[in-house]
């Protein structure tokens, strides 16, 4: 098998895929994170304002799933159609919910009326909340293992099988940690009575994530031991946790020091160490059969060929600076506090 | 319902409503282009004016196209996971550089086109412009070779056995320049052009019968009709290019585009008609040995027919197929000629007179928007019963871990999201038309829209 710097192309590709999940969570999570929250905020002009805050990025973080799916279905197209079709439930809520999203910022300011916007502000928050959720969903899906049989078929049951108790603890921490990742970010975003009351809210998220976070992790060492057995294996893999409760630890910190940018920076670096985390847990599986070991899904059987690869590596090479580049000058021209005016939403 | 069946219906339902938009974003961004570089070489503010106000409309339309693309992308896997296993090496390698390369272009650019008008020099704003619409383009060539591959594959070989064979790259060169590949692409963005340009003369003719911004609108109608004659005309080649492949590389998909059962010479090519099945007969006007001299320039050459096929191996809905093919052509035929009528009328400076030839321009928008459906109905239901073209059937290529439960319940949820997208997208694009390129002085009506787009530079100030 052919390699790069001693790293085959399977694993590779695992660790470029890990790479544009990560830009994902980032991006989208602040801005899922933002609306989880819209309905904290009582008045309509704070509204607005937490809205403008993510106006100008929202669709372009969604770049990063269509490429990140793109990936996962080119580098990996056993891993792809098995896990689309098993959570397909989940899946297609996650697309009605947005486009349903998507809906509910455009329409929103079109109309003056109180009961209208309100309308919207509902559906926008809970679709927000919602899309955080089941990205935990599938998230704890993947981690425990689902229901593989022969042929890389699922071979679970039922439409409500993907929402079983570990994957709503996921699902609910997912939300805690975009919740307060995003009240960082409208915290860089806003000024005044706003962004004190997101300072009093950003506490609350902190504690409600710390929380389902401990509890989940709990779950995780006792109940899931396959997870943790490469940790037991290789002691010296436990520099990440380390680092990883490092920086969630540094969040509060360097939020009551008011330097924002700098907690957004450990925010956004918590939201990918624990990705590292996952990534650790899985290697060198991508799914884990719960029906039988061997029916596990590993990277070099869901790999696509070497030559594939080796091109889309070479694709990565190119184009992947591009990107960074493009989404580096995006936010950096519209850096700054949010300004209302008539062309807001 | 069968799942092979909703599957179908809800890919099908998906996909033509995606493509209304992708093609309104490249015909738009071509024009954008054209307006924004008259503006830098004339500096004549209405050419500025014009390549703003389009690319409002660009915005929407782009916007749309986003989030209804990424349900298709989740959708090969979610509903198709065999097939998905199968093609993924090399459907998939096509989909990866259409989003490094093209989309992230697209999208790189698009915040600075949208917002960034007062915050870089016009010509760094013209690059920006010409990037998001040159992404576009590119995002077309690499879902048409995707496409066009499921129809002439090429460049790879077959692995495994059964359930297990799955399809990998051999050549990517063989697999990008396929057979079908570089007329389809052409025919794709000739098509995207028209629905394109076809809108704006739309509107503009709309304008100029309203006496509204009437001077300007005259400009752009004039502009975009040249384009659009050259576009109708190229799509004519283009086109014949596209038919002459399919009866190379799918015979039994060109015998089902017309109606064609036995191989006889010389093969007749009908204008309209009804195909019968059963009775493996067309009622309808044909020119005699018209087929014949299309395909070979000789009315006397044989052409290969249904029945050359087992049964299991021709598309089963033959009278859709033959209806959807021969609609796009008429509507191509009639689009020549009123762009002809119109640049002839144009060059004898009586174009603006002529009040019924300007509201037939207002409702032809519609027809390339149609033709390219049908166009694509017709190509995908003609290559039936694979998925793959003699390679996977679309019978065994579906999800086999999904119910039909599961697909009635996400159909149904696309049907109602989908009906509140489209009320929106006409909501908005009724307003921005409404309102028009710029605030008229004289008769202000009341109406205090705020422009619809984000303007991020206004709104996010550094």
């Amino acid at each position: 098998m052919e390699t790069i710097l001693g790293i085959d192309y399977p694993t590779w590709w695992f660790l470029v895929i890990g790479g544009l999940f990560s830009g994902y969570a980032i991006l989208d999570g602040f801005d899922f994170g933002a609306g989880a929250w819209h309905l904290f905020f009582r008045k309509e002009l704070s509204r607005r304002i937490a809205l403008n805050a993510v106006g100008p990025v929202w669709d372009g973080n969604e770049v990063w799933l269509v490429i990140g799916g793109g990936a996962l279905f080119a580098g990996f197209p056993i891993m792809y159609a098995t896990l689309f079709s098993s959570m397909y439930i989940p899946f297609m809520l996650f697309l009605i919910f947005i486009i349903f999203r998507a809906i509910a910022i455009e329409f929103r300011g079109k109309e003056e009326m109180l009961w209208w916007r309100k309308l919207w502000d509902i559906c926008y928050s809970i679709s927000s909340i919602m899309l955080a959720f089941l990205l935990g969903v599938v998230l704890g899906n993947v981690l425990q293992g689902i229901a593989i049989g022969e042929n890389f078929e699922y071979e679970g049951a039922g439409f409500f099988e993907f929402l079983n108790p570990y994957a709503i603890m996921t699902g609910i921490t997912t939300l805690a940690l975009f919740m307060s990742h995003g009240a960082i970010y409208l915290l860089l975003k806003t000024e005044g009575r706003l962004f004190a009351k997101l300072t009093f809210l950003l506490k609350k998220g902190m504690i409600f994530f710390m929380v389902s976070f401990a509890i989940t992790t709990l779950y995780t060492l006792l109940y899931i031991p396959h997870l943790s057995d490469d940790f037991k294996s290789n002691p010296l893999l436990f520099i990440i946790p380390v680092l990883t409760f490092m920086a969630i630890a540094n969040v509060p910190r360097l939020a009551n020091k008011k330097k924002y940018k700098l907690a957004f920076f450990f925010s956004s670096l918590t939201i990918s160490l624990l990705l590292v985390l996952v990534a650790i847990e899985l290697y060198p599986n991508l799914l884990f059969s719960t029906v039988d070991p061997k029916y596990s899904l590993d990277v070099y059987e869901a790999a696509s060929s070497q030559r594939s690869l080796g091109i889309m590596l070479l694709f990565v090479a190119i184009g992947g600076p591009l990107v960074l580049g493009y989404t580096f000058f995006v936010y950096r021209t519209f850096r700054g506090k949010v300004k209302l005016d008539d062309h807001s939403y | 319902m069968d799942v092979e069946l909703l599957a179908r219906i809800q890919f099908a339902f998906t996909i033509a409503f995606h493509y209304i938009y992708p093609p309104l974003s490249i015909g738009i961004g071509l024009l954008m282009v054209v307006f924004e570089s008259l503006y830098i070489k004339t500096k004549k503010e209405d050419y500025h004016i014009l390549a703003k106000f389009w690319t409002k409309i660009f915005a929407l339309t782009f916007g749309i196209g986003v989030v209804t693309g990424i349900v298709m992308e989740f959708e090969f896997g979610t509903n198709w996971a065999t097939y998905s296993r199968y093609v993924g090496d090399v459907f998939g390698s096509a989909l990866a550089a259409e989003g490094i390369f093209a989309f992230a272009l697209e999208s790189g650019f698009l915040g600075v086109l949208l917002f960034g008008w007062n915050r870089v020099k016009p010509w760094v704003h013209l690059v920006s412009t010409i990037g998001v619409f040159l992404g576009s383009m590119f995002s077309a060539i690499w879902i048409v070779v995707a496409n066009s591959w499921q129809q002439t594959p090429a460049g790879y070989h077959i692995v495994g056995e059964g359930l297990m064979a799955r399809a990998e790259i051999t050549d990517f060169w063989a697999m990008v320049f396929n057979p079908s590949s570089v007329e389809r692409i052409a025919h794709v963005w000739l098509g995207a052009f028209l629905a394109g340009t076809f809108l704006i003369l739309s509107v503009h003719a709309y304008y100029i019968l309203k006496g509204r911004f009437v001077a300007i609108s005259k400009k752009a109608f004039k502009i975009t009709l040249v384009v659009a004659t050259v576009a109708s005309l190229a799509q004519l080649v283009a086109g014949h290019a596209s038919a002459d492949g399919v009866a190379k590389n799918q015979p039994a998909k060109l015998a089902a585009l017309e109606g064609h059962f036995e191989k006889k010479a010389p093969a007749d090519l009908y204008l309209f008609g009804w195909v019968d099945k059963e009775k493996q007969e067309v009622t309808g006007l044909a020119i005699p040995g018209g087929l014949s001299f299309m395909l070979d320039q000789d009315f006397d050459t044989p052409v290969t027919g249904l029945n050359a096929f087992p049964e299991d191996e021709r598309p089963s809905q033959l009278n859709a197929v033959f209806q959807f093919y021969h609609i796009m052509i008429a509507i191509g035929m009639f689009l020549i000629a009123l762009t002809l009528l119109g640049s002839y009328l144009l060059l004898k400076k009586k174009l603006f007179d002529k009040k019924w030839l300007l509201w037939v321009f207002v409702f032809t928008a519609l027809l390339p928007q149609i033709a390219n459906q049908v166009g694509w109905f017709a190509a995908e239901m003609g290559r039936q019963p694979w998925v793959v073209y003699g390679l996977l059937r679309t019978d065994e290529a579906f999800s086999q871990a999904v119910s039909a439960n599961q697909i009635l319940f996400s159909l149904i949820l696309f049907m109602a999201v989908y009906t509140l997208l489209f009320v929106l997208f006409v909501y908005l694009l009724n307003k921005k038309i409404k309102h028009g390129p710029y605030e008229e002085a004289a008769d202000d009506d009341g109406d205090d829209d705020r422009p619809l787009t984000k303007e991020i530079s206004e709104v996010v100030t550094g």
